[in-house]
């Protein structure tokens, strides 16, 4: 088999990437490396990706989406938890077979210049993985400048500029191809259009939407901008300090939230309609997410919900699905009104 | 809609600074008038030209949107107007504030303007803010460098400017460091610092971009507040429309260095005119669009501004491009009541 051969399929039905109580904790060390505290990253986290499909993970800054997306690429592995790509448990791989794994799973970063050697010509940086998986010269080069058009870059213009005679999207543009080089099956987007201007963007996310209809592509795609994530997913979880609050499908989520997080975030966005004026200032949505040092007891939202009760800090809620796979975590949700 | 947000909007149209204000009203007072302000950088054998002749005006109370995209000017353009430009940009063209101009300006008496009558709070509150020095210490310079109070004048001051931020605790705030507060709350230090002389004009250069959305919800909330307390403009530089759309009264649009639509908030984006603000808009990603639709984009990005010519700067990328826009400038002129566009094919909406 040649590195660029199709894997086998998962058996059917199975999903793509599974997480199962995912933990993920660091320990921050104070002055003279004493023991200060625990960061609580990543807090019993489970969902599945299945095959061709876009999850949507969206979450304030230091919710722990990022780390999640660490955990599950294995750099590092996650304290606790089972991460499953196509059957295949990779928290027990060692390093050889975990690389082998990885070629299925490719990153897209959200610093197009930082994530680029600025040394490298764009056809080096797009080589460099089949380089790594041991493809044959001519091939190399036949499947460069597959993978420059694919991503809407002439090869003839672009394949000998260094990132810095580059836009950012056009940076960013090279950063994919070098993810798709492997023929991956999932590729996980950490805010990978948040630093682009408006135009650019939607260039970009196009380009994302292009190739999973060609390549049937599945995206674990990470953002702060619930828009952006509506735009692209099939189904969204909502993070909040390092849990999960509510899992479904995009339309339901958006048009039907069940968690009173989600409700405040939604309210929160600033509409590009000004007839719609603004939202409800969220109220509920007062103060900031406590630290992840010492999250609260209980529910980790109750701190700032409009509905919290005593029940809310003894009792951690569980994912639980109040509507055909639309789940939250949350003693009392919002009313789902059948539609 | 509920009657709580119907009382809202309502409430929102009724005060003055959302209220339609036309462009020629020569009996409207001025507060801040730019005139064909022009900024070059020399530098590497080029010449940018980074802002090529705008003009706008700011009333009194008013909030103006300059909106666009990176490297269209508009943070330079606000930075003309502080004077905050570094030696090397050539300015030209007139900004007057009160009636004053500043273009041209001695430091000494720029200093007397910044920080006192026009303020500014910019998208990184973690490099604006002396790691090394107290929140405190921070605001009391902020009004000893304009008005002379004793030590306890200025703890007391800065606490009620904590308070008025709404940041939680402030007589502990105080004595903390930078690295001590969050993001969001460094911002609202930076707004008390920005506010600490009560000025006549602030500005928010894309002040609550690093923001989450929760968090900018509330900076925002906060600052309309303070700025019907203390009748203050707003001048908010952003490249977010949602944020336009929501929160001013006034939105003037740039690319490549000039204003290519100005308009009352409201009267723009319900008769978008001028093609790029059209594309720019139909470009967000939006909550009622379904998932997975292709967004409309145009091709190509923003002209080289070292290597500008006199068309429309626009034109290559323009969908409703014609011969015309590619050897004629397009004016910015009034071409309906208290809407400004430059541009030879304006978009229509169906049925106008």
């Amino acid at each position: 088999m040649t590195a660029l051969d199709e894997p086998p399929p998962a058996a059917p039905g199975a999903p793509l990437l599974e997480a199962r109580h995912v933990v993920q904790e660091f320990v921050v060390r104070d002055h003279g490396g004493v023991r200060g505290g625990v960061v609580q990253a990543v807090s019993d986290v489970s969902f599945e990706v299945r095959e061709g499909e876009t999850l949507g993970i969206v979450g304030e800054t230091g919710s722990g989406k990022s780390t999640l997306a660490r955990s599950i690429l294995q750099s590092p592995r996650p304290k606790s938890g089972e991460v499953r790509f196509r059957g295949v448990e990779l928290t027990k791989l060692r390093k050889g077979e975990l690389l082998d794994a990885r070629r299925h799973v490719q990153m897209v970063f959200q610093d197009p210049f930082g994530s680029l050697d600025p040394k490298w010509k764009a056809a080096r940086i797009v080589e460099e993985p089949l380089l790594a998986y041991g493809v044959g010269a001519a091939e190399r080069g036949r499947r460069v400048r597959e993978l420059l058009d694919l991503v809407g870059l002439d090869p003839s213009l672009y394949a000998d500029r260094r990132p810095r005679q580059l836009s950012g999207g056009q940076c960013q543009r090279v950063a994919i191809a070098r993810a798709l080089a492997l023929s991956p099956a999932l590729i996980i987007c950490d805010e990978a259009v948040s630093s682009l201007d408006v135009l650019i963007q939607a260039q970009i996310l196009n380009l994302f939407e292009q190739l999973r209809a060609e390549l049937r592509l599945a995206y674990l795609f990470i953002a702060h901008d619930l828009a952006l994530v509506k735009q692209v997913s099939d189904r969204v979880a909502v993070m909040y300090l390092g849990r999960l609050c509510e899992v479904g499908p995009a339309e339901e989520i958006y048009r039907q939230p069940l968690h009173h997080y989600t409700r405040g975030l939604l309210d929160s966005i600033p509409s590009p309609d000004p007839k719609v004026g603004r939202r409800r200032p969220s109220e509920n949505l007062g103060g900031e997410p406590p630290s992840p040092l010492d999250p609260p007891s209980g529910c980790r939202f109750r701190t700032r919900c409009p509905r919290a009760e005593e029940r809310c800090a003894a009792e951690v809620p569980e994912l639980r699905t109040l509507a055909p796979g639309h789940e939250v975590a949350c003693h009392f949700p919002l009313e789902h009104a059948a539609v | 809609m509920t009657t709580a947000e119907a009382g809202r909007l309502a409430a929102r149209d009724e005060h003055p600074a959302h209220q339609l204000r036309r462009f020629d009203d020569v009996t409207a007072p001025v507060l801040l008038d730019v005139n064909d302000l022009r900024v070059r950088f020399n530098g590497g054998g080029r010449v940018v030209r980074a802002v090529n002749g705008v003009s706008f005006s700011v009333a009194p109370g008013e909030t103006l949107a300059v909106i666009g995209e990176s490297g269209s000017g508009k943070t330079v353009t606000s930075r003309a107007v502080m004077g905050l430009l570094p030696p090397t940009a050539q300015v030209s063209g007139s900004v007057r504030f009160e009636g004053r101009e500043l273009v041209g300006c001695s430091e000494k008496e720029l200093r007397q303007v910044r920080g006192r009558l026009i303020s500014m709070v910019f998208q990184d509150p973690a490099r604006s803010l002396n790691p090394t020095m107290r929140i405190g210490a921070q605001i009391r310079e902020a009004v000893r460098v304009h008005e002379k109070i004793t030590r306890q004048q200025g703890r007391d001051r800065a606490i009620e400017l904590l308070r008025m931020v709404r940041l939680p605790s402030p007589e502990t705030r105080y004595v903390e460091y930078p690295h001590q507060l969050s993001g969001g709350m460094r911002q609202r230090v930076m707004i008390a610092i920005a506010l600490a002389c009560r000025p006549k004009l602030l500005i928010a250069d894309e002040a609550t971009t690093a923001l989450d959305v929760t968090t900018q919800a509330q900076i925002m909330e906060m600052l309309l507040e303070l700025q019907q307390e203390m009748g203050m403009a707003l001048l908010l530089i952003s490249h977010d429309m949602g944020l336009a759309a929501s929160y001013t009264s006034e939105v003037a649009v740039m690319y490549a260095g000039r204003i290519v639509e100005g308009a009352a908030t409201e009267e723009l984006f319900e008769r978008v005119r001028m093609p790029y603000t059209k594309v720019l808009l139909d470009a967000i990603p939006r909550i009622d669009r379904p998932s997975h639709s292709l967004l409309p984009v145009v091709p190509g990005r923003p002209p080289d501004l070292s290597d500008l010519a006199d068309n429309c700067a626009f034109n290559p990328r323009c969908p409703r491009v014609t011969e015309r826009c590619r050897v004629e400038r397009p004016a910015l002129e009034e071409h309906e009541p208290g809407h400004r566009y430059a541009c030879f094919h304006p978009h229509r909406a169906e049925g106008e």
